[in-house]
This record gives structure tokens, sequence and C-alpha cells, in this order.
């Protein structure tokens, strides 16, 4: 099998997989960082989202061999003591409900204040359309990212 | 937790016990359900202490030397918020900082615990007395050892905040008299709190696993892991009432990292009779590999034949279900007064039908579950709603001790009642006693969607006999796939209210399977119910609250067991929810809907704000309230009243599983839409207070939102909704609307 040297979190990593192995299933089974979820496989649910070079990616859909020295940074590594201003938020406001979608989410809100550090209510409702929370936590999700934007901003 | 017991003692009523712990500490073992039945199971007069051990005991305390708590908790975690919420009234009583507690999830043991099952929202409805008592018990002891201690008389004594006091103002931590407290006798009859000297109950307690949740820790059952696992991928057949003929594996064994092909489905087929109905037994492939991407790689490579049994489409579902409504072959449910003959005196008669398709639970975590089946032990581990159902069945299975079955609950990535069901933990371990060897089996999303225990297909049939402005009688018939609705649901709302009144039931036996699903059968028939008396409401020219609360005049102070509902408690959540929701007072171009509904022991109501936009009805805004008695955590109740209203709605709008010749419509959301940010209304939530003993929060929001919207969208749009998912009938209405 091929050999692959990964940049996560900040950390060179080296795996032995196929070259169509997904990036979800590198960090899942590989490198024993799970808090990226599987949901479909299919780049709908958004559970496997990762930032690619701090673009929110889902990673079920990126294969390994067409990773070429770009930064992955996944929940695991997006702040170091757990306190990233969405990390906060979320604890502020509540947000999860049975938690599997939820590190998703916050990769995808993450990225999107790197882009719009000012949301509107209608721009994180359409920032956050691609991510399912199949316990619907919505609202506070909604209200999360809101919360987290002024922190950041 | 398995600890050495050095010192016994157990109280008469035997509830309770305690021992000390050799590293220090004490754990105050207790049954949760037995402790809270009207007559205990156990012995009376327990005499011989030796002959008891901990087997009788589902939930354990441990308070450590330095005064810190460890409540492990009984009931699995499904999203719901027990694991919060149950040890929170339990460290009210125990009168401990909140801080100081820690909670942690109570693995399955046949020799540890008696029942655990999340499911029905029953949870905290039937841990209130015992985990209170509990509590309250033990910090009685606690008081009573530092009593002996200062050897002063107990009574003279408080504690408050994990801290002992007597009248001279000394103090013991409880950490610091945990040894003397586990040889003292249980006392009994111990008082209980008043509910407005309460500080952690009705205080917000954030998901006692929030920090692991937002930094990605393994938690859930997928995240697992252990030395030498192997992964397993499992064939199906693609469609119901199909069986495996032939398949041929070389395309599988030669993808990279797959180990071995077997067919199984044997050992499980020999003690089937358990799972008839839920889980198919055909026998199956299972592709086992050395990593997930693997093992599903190696599954699309099988090349398998199927054999065609009897092919199942909805269409014959409708034809068969409307055959059922239209016919003579019923069971009675409940019956009230004459209904014939009030239809046949009826200045009128209201009838209408209401449909609705399948749908699969979809858990966001796939099904999964991690087996290691050795000489010594069954061990499992992973998300599970009935531990005990499937330890028993695997045992039996696998020609096990009981005792040797071992199960580790995890956090679950959903539960919505498709973990009530153990197919995947049976075929876990029936795989693992197959190429012994610990394996983690996985469901893709295509076999969680497309090997599901559905939601079945329901048809209600409701009418109503009116005269001189009354209703007079009530007809339900239910013809629903495979099985009826259950339990006291046919003495739910409007049964007592309406003299004449009727429920019957009638199905039709699918090979497709099916089961729970979140507030199973009222998460449709609320919606046809509360549906059908917005239009009774409009033919009687009655305002649509009004008219619901006249009813409920009728069922007050009902003798009649079986009516569990109360008249009060929902006309009093009705009036909060109208004055909260502004019913009647919609500004211009707001169209409002309401629906009340009593289920799980909760009383809800929920009024529904739909706006038109571009001539599509847009739901804006949803102001639900809830009487579930006291909340314990605010926080919690929320969420989850929140999420049962949007899953609700989702659910109603667009929820769809149909089938072709028994070939499920959707095996992913490329093609099963699920409701997603931009389609959700914010939802406003109130609490009746009544002080009461607190009830389910699970379910009960669900059920009511289908009816609010549907009648909101009638009131913007003129169009009557009968059947869901709204979606799919709605725009071919508008469209004639439109002409
Ligand atoms: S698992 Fe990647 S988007 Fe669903
Ligand atoms: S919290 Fe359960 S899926 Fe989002």
């Amino acid at each position: 099998m091929p050999n692959y040297t990964l940049n996560v979190n900040g950390q060179s990593m080296s795996v032995n997989v196929d070259a169509d192995t997904p990036l979800l299933w590198v960090l899942r089974d590989e490198l024993d960082l799970v808090g990226t979820k599987f949901g479909c496989g299919i780049a709908q649910c958004g559970a496997c989202t990762v930032h690619i070079d701090g673009q929110a990616t889902r990673s079920c859909q990126l294969l390994v061999s067409n990773l070429d020295g770009q930064k992955i940074t996944t929940i695991e590594g997006l702040s170091e003591n757990g306190d990233h201003p969405l990390q906060e938020a979320w604890k502020e406001v509540d947000v999860p409900q049975c938690g599997y979608c939820q590190a998703g989410q916050i990769m995808t809100a993450a990225s999107f204040l790197n882009n719009n550090p000012n949301p509107s209510n209608e721009e994180i409702r359409e920032a956050m359309q691609g991510n399912i929370c199949r316990c619907a936590s919505y609202n506070r999700i909604e209200k999360a990212v809101a919360i987290a934007a002024k922190k950041v901003s | 937790m398995r600890t050495e017991q050095n010192t016994f003692t157990v109280s008469r009523r035997n509830f309770l016990r305690t021992s000390a712990l050799a590293g220090g500490g004490m754990l105050i073992g207790f049954n949760l359900f037995t402790a809270c039945k009207k007559e205990a199971t156990l012995p009376k007069e327990v005499i011989d202490f030796s002959s008891l051990n901990f087997n009788d005991f589902n939930a354990f305390i441990k308070i450590s030397d330095e005064g810190y708590v460890t409540i492990f908790a009984p009931n699995p975690e499904i999203g719901q918020g027990v694991k919060t919420s149950m040890p929170m009234i339990i460290a009210e009583e125990l009168d401990v900082p909140w801080d100081h507690v820690v909670v942690a999830q109570a693995d399955y043991n046949k020799k540890e615990y008696t029942r655990q099952v999340a499911g029905g929202s029953q949870s905290i409805r039937q841990g209130w007395d015992a985990l209170r008592q509990t509590g309250a018990t033990t910090k009685q002891m606690l008081i009573n050892a530092a009593a002996a201690k200062w050897g002063v008389d107990a009574s003279t004594c408080k504690a408050s905040n994990g801290v002992i006091t007597n009248a001279n103002g000394d103090t013991f931590g409880y950490g610091e008299v945990t040894k003397e407290a586990a040889a003292l006798e249980v006392p009994e009859n111990v008082a209980l709190k008043d509910p407005k000297d309460y500080k952690i109950i009705g205080t917000d307690a954030i998901n006692v696993d929030m920090d692991k949740i937002v930094t990605g820790k393994p938690l859930f059952g997928l995240d697992y892991k252990k030395e030498g696992m192997v992964y397993a991928s499992i064939l199906r057949p693609p469609a119901f009432g199909q069986k495996l003929k032939s398949f041929d594996a070389t395309a599988a064994k030669a993808v990279n990292g797959v180990i071995d092909v077997i067919q199984f489905g044997d050992k499980a087929d020999s003690v089937k009779d358990q799972i008839k109905g839920f889980m198919r037994v055909t026998d199956k492939v299972a592709v086992i590999a050395n990593s997930t991407w693997a093992a599903m790689k190696g599954k699309k490579a099988l090349n398998a034949q199927w054999e065609e049994e009897k092919l199942e489409s909805t269409e014959d579902h409708d034809k068969e279900l409307l055959k059922i409504l239209d016919g003579k072959k019923f069971d009675v449910r409940r019956e009230d007064g004459n209904v014939k003959k009030a239809f046949a005196e009826a200045d009128k008669i209201i009838e209408r039908t209401y449909e609705s398709p399948f749908l699969p639970h979809n858990c966001l975590e796939p099904m999964n579950f991690y087996a290691d089946v050795n000489g010594e032990k069954v061990h499992l581990v992973g998300p599970i709603q009935t531990p005990q159902w499937s330890a028993g069945y695997i045992a039996k299975m696998l020609d096990r001790p009981e005792e040797d079955v071992h199960i580790e609950m995890t956090r679950m990535g959903g539960g919505f009642g498709r973990r009530l069901y153990g197919d995947f933990i049976v075929e876990a371990a029936e795989i693992s006693s197959t190429i012994n060897k610990p394996v983690q089996v996985v469901f893709s999303r295509e076999d969680d969607m497309g090997a599901g225990t559905y939601r079945m297909a329901i048809k209600y049939r409701i009418a109503a006999s009116i005269k001189d402005g009354e209703i007079t009688g009530y007809h339900l018939k239910e013809a629903a796939v495979n099985s009826n609705m259950y339990g006291l649901i046919p003495h739910f709302f409007p049964a007592g209210c309406i003299a004449n009144y009727k429920v019957e039931t009638g199905n039709y036996q699918s090979n497709i399977t099916t089961g729970a699903w979140r507030a199973p059968y009222t998460n449709f028939l609320a919606f046809a119910e509360q549906s059908f008396f917005d239009e009774l409401a409009e033919e009687l020219g009655k305002d649509a609250v009004q008219l619901r609360i006249d009813l409920l005049q009728n069922v007050k102070g009902t003798q009649d067991e079986n009516i569990q509902y109360s008249g009060q408690r929902m006309e009093d959540t009705i009036r909060l929810c109208a004055e909260k929701g502004n019913w009647g007072k919609a500004p211009e171009g707001v169209y409002q809907g309401f629906c009340a509904y009593y289920s799980h022991n909760t009383h809800v109501a929920e009024l529904a704000e739909v706006e038109l936009k571009d001539g599509q009805p847009v739901v804006k805004k949803v102001v639900a309230a809830v009487d579930c008695g006291i909340v314990v955590n605010p926080t919690g109740a929320i969420n989850q009243v929140q999420g049962g209203v949007l899953d609700g709605i989702g659910h109603a709008m667009y929820g769809d599983l149909t089938f072709t010749n028994g070939n499920p419509s959707a095996r992913n959301f490329d093609n099963y839409r699920l409701i997603r940010m931009q389609e959700t209304p914010q939802v406003e939530v109130h609490f009746v207070e009544n002080g009461l003993s607190p009830t389910g929060l699970g379910e009960p929001g669900l059920p009511p939102a289908g009816g609010a919207i549907a009648n909101a969208i009638k009131a913007a749009t003129g169009q009557r909704l009968y059947k869901q998912p709204f979606v799919k009938y709605l725009n071919q209405e508008l469209k004639e609307v439109k002409g």
C-alpha cells in the first residue's frame, strides 16, 4: 500500500493506505482521530467536516491521494484547550442533544466565521444548511454561531 | 464498580445498600425500579446480609474521601438528557454542589443491574421518587455518622452543600464520614425536601458530556476501538422479500485489507421467535477487513444473487389499508355510548381519511456494535437502548449463561426508537463468535436506511356526528402495517369528552420490518386527530381553541382509570399556549394553527405561525406550552421540546419512504429529505408551573407539531392536508388553487 504523509493539526503523520481511501477513514481508523464523524459517506450531511487549508471540506469525499501537503485541521485541533469562540458559545448555549453532528457543525461554522466574521442571521442559516442535525438542535446552533461571531469580531 | 464488600447494611425496605470501599469512600447501590414500584419484589424482611449482593441494584453512587460524588447513570443516553437530569435529582436531595458531581454511564451486566431501557419518555417519571429517596437517605446516613462521631443527637445536625454542621458549628465534609456511614443502618422514611428549597432542580445544567462533544473525544459506539479488532460490513438482501441464493466473493477477497468473507445468520435464525417482525434473519454475508473502508469496499465488490419470495410495493399497502378501512374487520379498542345511534340521528356527519408513509429513523450515527465473543466472556460495546433484551437474546443464541454477557453502553448518536431493536448487536455477536475475533459491525448509511425497523405506514379514518351544533359521536379507525396503537392511546383525547366514542384498529401483515419510532403512533395520529378538530371547529363556527377547551370540560372528574390525561392540565396548557402565542391576534400576513396533544404523560399545546413566500407557506415560528410537572433541568428540557417540534415539522413536511417491489425509495440523504436549518422556525417554549411530579420530554413535543403546521397552512393557503409528507401533496393542491 502506498505511503502518505499528512499534515494533521500541525503535526506530520504518515499512513499506509490505498489511494482511494477517503480522508474520513484515514483520520478515524488509522490516526485514531474519531472526532470527525461518519454520517452518510456521500457529502450530504456534514458530520465529517474538517478544514483543508482553513476551508470547510467533507472528508468523506476527499481521497487521501488528492491531498498534497495541505493543512488538515480536525475538531481535535480546532483549539488547543477546547476554547475556540465557537466551542465556548456551544457550551454557553448548551447546544448538543445526542451530540453526534456537533463536531461537523462547529467545523463548518468555524471556517464560515473566518470568511465572514460579521454574518447576518440569514447568512448563518445559509452557511449551516449543509449540516444535518437529526436531533434538530438547529435553533441553538444558529444562536451559538451568532454569539461566537460577536466574540470573534 | 466491582469493589470489596467488607461491610453490609441493608434497610428493611431494602431499596438501598451501602458498602465501604477498600480504597476509601463509600458506595451506595439502589434499585431505581424496585424502589419506585408500589410493591417491592425483593423480600420484605432481610436478615442474612451475606445472602444479598449488589445484583439487585441498577444504579450506584460513590462518595470519595474528598467528598466528590460519582453517580453511575443507569439509563442509556440517546440525546434526551437523562444522563444529566437523573443525577441532578440525586444531587439535590443529597445536597452536594453540582460541580462536585461526576456522572458516569453504568454498564449493563446481569450481575449488577436489573432493568435498563431508554424509551417511552419514562426515565424521569419512573425515577423521580426513587432518585429523591436515595439522595435523601444517603444524606441522612452521612448526618447520622457525623453525629455519632461527635457524640451528639443527629437531629441537632444539618447538612448542606456537602458539609455537615452541628449545633456548635463544628463541621465534617461528606468525605470525612463515609467509612462510618457505610457501616450504619439505612434509615427509613427520611423526609424529602420541600420543592421551594431546591437548589439544583430547576436550574440549568449543561450536557454532562459537553466538553467531550465539542472537542471530538471518543464517546460514541463508532469511536470504540480495541487492540486486534477487525471491521465487518454486512450485505443484506436489497429488497424486503428477497433471500440470498448464492454469492461469489472472489472480487471482494481481492480488495486490499479484506481478511475474510463469511455467510452467517444461522445462529440468530435458530432462536428467531424473539426477533420476529423487526429483524431479517435470512442468511447474510459479512465482509471482514482490517479497516472500515476496506470492509465497505469489499462489500461493494461482492457478487450476490437473490431469490424472490413476496415483493411488496406502496401501491399494495395503500390498497390493503384502504380495504381495511372500508371493511368490517376491526378490533374494538374502546367504545363508549352508542356511536351507531349517534351517527344515525346526526344532522351532519363529517368523515376524513389521513394517510402516512413509512419513515426510517435515520439516527445520524449509523447502527454499529462491537463484539468480542471468546471462551471466557461475551463483551459487547456500543449504542443500545435495550441492553437487557440483547444480553438475554445473545446468551440464548450463543448458548452461554447470561452472566457471561457484559454490555458496555456508549453515548448514542440518536435513538428515536431504532436502538430499541438489537439486530445489529446480535449480528456483531454472531460474527465475532464465527470468526473468533473482536469485531465492530458498521452499517453504512445505505445499510441503515435500507434495513430499518421503520415507522409503519398508517391510515386513519375519523368520523364525527353533529347534532344541534354539538359533536355527539366520534369514530376513529386505524389501519396500519404490521401492528396497531398500544397501551392507553385509544383512551387519549377525545375519549371521555364525547359521549359516543369508538376506536377500532386493523392491520395488514407485511414482510417489511417495522417498529417504534419517536412517539409511536401518536407521531402521526396527533396530526390526523387535531386537523380533524380544526375542521370540526370550522364546521361548527367555533374558535378552534375554544372548541377544545369546551370539550375538555366533559372529562374533568372522570373516574375512568384508562383516561390518564387531565382535562384541567390540558386546559391550562392550551390557555398558556394561546396566551403566549397571541392566539387570534396574528398580524396581517401571519397565519396561525393550533394543536394540543397529550402523550407519554405530558400535556403539550403548540401554536404555529405560517407566512406565504411566493405563494408557498413557510413556517416562521412555533410557540409551545408544556406541562411536564417540575422541570428538572430547564435548558435540557427546552432543548428536548425544540428538537421534538422541529423533528415533528421536518417529518410531517418531508419524511417519505415508499417501496417498489420491496425496494425502499431512499437509502441515503441524497434522496431522503430531512429538515435543515433554513427550513426551521424559531421555537419558543413555555412550561406550566404546577409543582407536580416530573414527566418525560423526549417524545411529547413531537406529535402536536404536524397538526399545528397543517392547521396554520390551511389558514394561510386554504388547503387542508390529509397526507404526509406535506410537500408532496401541498404543491399539487396549491398549483390547483393558482389555476
Ligand atoms: S459523512 Fe461526509 S458529509 Fe456525511
Ligand atoms: S445533536 Fe444529534 S444529530 Fe445533532
